[in-house]
């Protein structure tokens, strides 16, 4: 292996000379320019994703520890589907079956397909640990809120979720840090997001090592932050006397 | 749209898929078996409470576990050649990255497993005059692969599913079989939703199996 080229980074992708500022003028763009583009396709990718997952999650979980048999089933047989069905095959399943079973799906870019197909999937194993929070709340809690004449969602929105989102944050911040590595899939689908950057300009540069040590520390940089904004809102929303609080 | 799933018959899956099936079970397998190996050694090596052995070990599982499996499997499919100087096929490539990879997931459930052992029985060991190796070998390890036998399976479910991500670099496993029949006789659609099916079959079967497990282990405890 020769020595380290990070040049690189500033060659033109078209033309591949290398631009004094590293980034491309006038329309030109820069390796560097594609990755940090790269990157923001990795993030949105995986945001909207959360978003998917925390909302369906969040009613599936709930679904599953309600009162009637009906709601439980369908939120049982929503987590096996998408616990059993590896991403990859799911994200196949969005942008090749899906649209030519339901036509109307063809207007969608696979940009909002992939972000389906990563939220449907993280949104399984969300709902497993907020179903698990709620279970994990005294059931006298239940008891009590019913017995003062709330209805059951009034039990739920009053009594139970304010606890258990309160539990559950611990768990679902090392999801959303999942989510920032499950995002990877979608270069399956060529949506231009890192693992897609990485493999492409390492197939156009041959300089593999400085271009994949670069996308990885973006994934370390992404799990990073995301950790921290999740700390912070535990942080922010934490009861002082229980469960982490001081 | 129709879909016609006529053209799948007994030839087209033993042709295209069984290769693909037989390589995703293999490549499963020997990644279970060298992932706990390593990672038991691993885990070992963080509880050993010396600092020469707790660091790389932490350092190997915690960068395994923060980088996305694909990146993981492009790195080694490009290092390995570098570093013994000839290509190698995706396949065995394949093979080394699972083993090493899983090896930092399964070492943290093994780490578990292992804290999860009363302090008393080590103490035990070492009192009836056994070495570090033999408390380890035949008291606390015993104990641990039995309390951690569900979630080690459970982890090895994940494997399997992790397996098809080595489309990453064009290796024939369980998906691409599908795929490779599915453009064959141009009938994608129909092929990726059987290979759902299968998918879906055998984890969702083994993951019953492993909740009857757990069952069957909780009542003995």
């Amino acid at each position: 292996m020769d020595s380290w080229d990070w040049q690189v980074f500033c060659k033109d992708t078209i033309d591949g000379e290398v631009r004094p500022s590293c980034f491309g003028q006038g329309g030109d763009i820069t390796y560097l320019d594609w990755m940090l583009s790269a990157w923001g396709w990795t993030l949105s990718v995986a945001l909207l994703a959360l978003v998917v997952a925390l909302v369906v999650g969040s009613v599936m979980g709930i679904l599953r520890t309600t009162p009637s048999k009906l709601l439980v089933a369908i939120g049982n047989a929503w987590t096996e589907l998408f616990r059993n069905i590896p991403l990859l095959v799911q994200v196949f399943l969005w942008y090749h079956v899906l649209p030519s079973l339901i036509p109307p799906l063809k207007q969608f870019p696979s940009f909002i397909l992939v972000v389906f197909a990563l939220g449907f999937f993280t949104s399984a194993r969300i709902a497993e640990q907020v179903r698990a929070g709620i279970q994990s709340l005294p059931r006298g809690q239940r008891y009590a809120g019913l017995a003062m004449g709330l209805t059951l969602p009034q039990t739920y929105r009053y009594v139970l979720l304010p606890m258990a989102f309160r539990i559950v944050i611990p768990p679902l911040t090392s999801e959303s840090m999942n989510i920032i590595k499950n995002s990877s899939v979608a270069f399956a689908v060529s949506i231009a997001e890192l693992t897609m950057f990485a493999m492409q300009a390492q197939e156009e540069t041959s300089r593999g090592i400085e271009i994949y040590l670069a996308v990885t520390g973006l994934y370390f940089v992404s799990a990073f932050l995301i950790n921290r904004i999740a700390l912070f809102i535990e942080h922010r929303v934490q009861v002082p006397g229980m469960i982490g609080g001081h | 749209m129709d879909l016609d799933f006529s053209f799948l018959n007994w030839d087209v899956l033993t042709g295209f898929v069984l290769k693909g099936l037989v390589f995703s079970v293999q490549l499963t397998l020997i990644a279970m078996i060298g992932g706990i190996a390593l990672g038991t050694v691993l885990a070992l090596m963080r509880l050993s409470g010396k600092k020469w052995l707790v660091i790389p070990a932490a350092f190997y599982v915690n960068t395994l576990r923060s980088i996305p499996l694909v990146m993981v499997i492009l790195w080694f499919f490009l290092l390995i050649p570098l570093m013994i100087g000839r290509p190698m096929g995706a396949e065995l490539s394949a093979i080394i990255t699972f083993t090493v990879f899983e090896a930092a997931y399964y070492s943290e459930i093994m780490r578990a497993g292992i804290q999860s052992v009363p302090k008393g029985q080590v103490h035990a060991g070492y009192a009836v005059g056994m070495t570090y190796g033999q408390t380890m070998q035949l008291i606390v390890l015993p104990q641990a692969f039995r309390n951690m036998l569900p979630v080690l399976l459970t982890q090895t479910i994940i494997l399997f599913q992790d397996t098809s991500l080595v489309y990453a670099i064009g290796a024939y496993d369980l998906l691409k079989g599908f795929e490779v029949a599915g453009k064959n006789f141009n009938r994608p659609v129909e092929t990726y939703l059987v290979a759902a099916v299968v998918y879906f079959v055998i984890c969702f079967s083994l993951s019953m199996l492993v909740r009857r497990l757990q069952k069957k282990i909780a009542i003995i405890r």
